[in-house]
């Protein structure tokens, strides 16, 4: 085939390679890039996961607004309810990422993904900032649905960024927690089941449709060490201006994030083997 | 010259089961080495230990005298890597596909557009690359690969089986480009292929394993030779490689179910 070798090229030239926080950074940016890419190319996934929003809204939200049933602190049932619904489609979007990571395995993607000069946490740092950056557009349907129906949420510009960072904290920890589920399932069939088993519990055991003080006092633990509830409560207070403690709210999604980071990255090497 | 890949008494073990068993080989530098074999006889694995997929169990290898053990960053940089299965994202045009890799090689802004421009001049995609990759035909896929493969440069490019379901024509046409990089850029290329002829064609040298280990190493002349007069490098892989072809069943490998199932359902997506 080469009958005159010439010299290699210069191999080491790491003039541009990056490393550290630059790296990270530069991943993260990379895959939101190219989720953002496939949302520009194939908008109808977000339509039809407002679907499912959109009924807990108008159905759930409606009916149980009429029943006055649970008690909000005096505001309207669906206003209460809304931030929670926005919580409930990131987690939603979040929380079966890990399938997508599978099927990437499967199709040889993740392998060459691996091979690229990627440290692990960076590859899942960036695939759960890509889930952040899709929760963020199925968010941003729901709250336009909400506002539709008459929520009263704040429009202030500070707070709808605030919106943005906790939809992406939250989606960013339960998409690690879906990369990592993956990487001890190692099959899709197995991550459906696990994903679908743990999705209504995570739900459930959180503020978004209820207040705590109405959950059994067992419930009540579960959902103090549920990040679902953070987010919720975050984005209640950001949206609404209910009391909250930004500072907890906001340590516990950056912490959890972390730790799904780096769990995920642990795990995710399985995927290849 | 210097060796572009450097392997020293590799082994590696799946549960019970010896993968790849104390090779030893060298691959210079701008040479075309096709590494060949039945099913399951450790090619893939032996690939997945030198791109740093596989962590090293016993052995050492090195690429342009870099451990792949101690400096896997440094390795990776060096590599273009296309794997068995069709590895696009269908939801990206062809020209975001390869600029996904650039950016992840840190390709630098200032010269990713003409770097893209390039290699997808290269693989002869230029006029297509608007287009969704879910709509390319199988060889245009493999020549996208390709492209992602190349953008960075490397040094040395990886391909394991990269013309398995394609016709003849999409297979001369993923080939001539690689000999055409082979040539212009003093490449690299590390080759897994079931296409004797293939190997016959391209390869400066091919090595022969079966079972984990190494059974031949020499040019497709010199091993052609050894067999007898008349010999086909086809005759050189049955003499070394008797009854027992594709009797694995082993996961990890290509011989395993696993395998199997990854190289139909790529062949299924090439039509």
């Amino acid at each position: 085939m080469s009958e005159q070798l010439v010299e290699p090229p210069a191999v080491w030239d790491d003039r541009h390679s990056r490393s550290g926080v630059g790296l990270l950074a530069s991943r993260i940016g990379t895959f939101c890039i190219v989720e953002l890419q496939k949302l520009r190319h194939d908008r109808s996934e977000l339509v039809t996961r407002a679907i499912q929003p959109i009924l807990w809204l108008v159905i759930f939200g409606t009916t149980f607004s009429q029943i006055r049933a649970i008690p909000t602190g005096g505001i309207p049932y669906l206003d209460f309810l809304a931030p929670g619904v926005i919580a409930q489609s990131a987690l939603f979007i979040a929380i079966f990422y890990g399938i997508q990571i599978i099927w990437e395995r499967d199709a040889g993607v993740l392998t060459k993904l691996l091979v690229t000069p990627t440290p692990r946490a960076a590859l899942v740092a960036g695939k759960a900032f890509a889930a952040g950056v899709r929760s963020v557009a199925q968010a941003a349907i729901v709250v336009v649905v909400a506002a539709v129906m008459g929520v009263a949420m704040t429009w202030n510009p500070v707070r709808l960024i605030g919106v943005v960072v906790v939809v992406m904290l939250g989606a960013v920890f339960f998409s690690c927690l879906s990369l990592s589920i993956a990487g001890v399932a190692l099959k899709r069939d197995r991550l459906m089941g696990i994903g679908q088993a743990i999705t209504m519990p995570l739900f459930f055991a959180s503020n978004a449709l209820y207040p705590i003080a109405l959950m059994p006092g067992w419930l009540q633990v579960i959902s103090h060490v549920n990040p679902l509830t953070y987010e919720v409560s975050a984005l209640r207070a950001l949206l609404l201006g209910t009391p909250t403690s930004y500072w907890v709210d906001f340590a516990v999604l950056a912490g959890s994030a972390v730790a799904g980071i780096v769990c995920a990255a642990a795990l995710i090497g399985r995927l290849a083997r | 010259m210097s060796s572009a890949i450097d392997i020293r008494g590799l082994g590696y073990r799946f549960g019970t089961h010896r993968a790849v068993d104390d090779l030893t080989l060298a691959v210079e530098a701008g040479e075309c080495f096709g590494l060949l074999g039945p099913n399951g006889a450790g090619k893939t694995t032996t690939i997945r230990l030198l791109n740093t997929l596989l962590p090293l169990q016993t052995g050492e290898v090195e690429v342009f005298g870099r451990s792949v053990r101690t400096q896997a960053m440094v390795v990776r940089r060096s590599l273009g890597y296309v794997p068995q299965q069709l590895s696009i994202e269908g939801a990206l045009t062809g020209r975001e596909n390869v600029e996904w890799f650039a950016r992840l090689f840190d390709v630098p802004r200032r010269e990713r557009r003409a770097r893209v421009d390039e290699v997808l001049e290269m693989v002869d995609l230029r006029g297509d690359e608007s287009r969704l990759a879910s709509t390319y035909s199988g060889g245009m896929v493999r020549r996208l690969e390709l492209a992602q493969a190349l953008v960075n440069r490397p040094a040395l490019l990886v391909l394991d089986e990269p013309t398995v379901g394609l016709d003849p024509v999409a297979r001369d046409s993923v080939w001539l480009r690689v000999a055409q990089m082979q040539r212009d850029h003093g490449m690299t290329v590390l080759l897994t292929t079931h296409y004797m002829e293939e190997a016959d064609a391209l390869c400066d040298r091919v090595a022969l394993m079966h079972r984990g280990a190494l059974r031949a190493l020499g040019s497709p002349d010199e091993l052609k030779a050894a067999a007898g007069e008349g010999a086909s490098l086809e005759d050189v892989f049955r003499h070394h490689t008797g009854e027992a072809l594709g009797d694995h069943d082993v996961d990890g490998e290509k011989g395993g179910l696993r395998g199997v199932r990854a190289t139909r359902r790529t062949a299924r997506r090439l039509g």
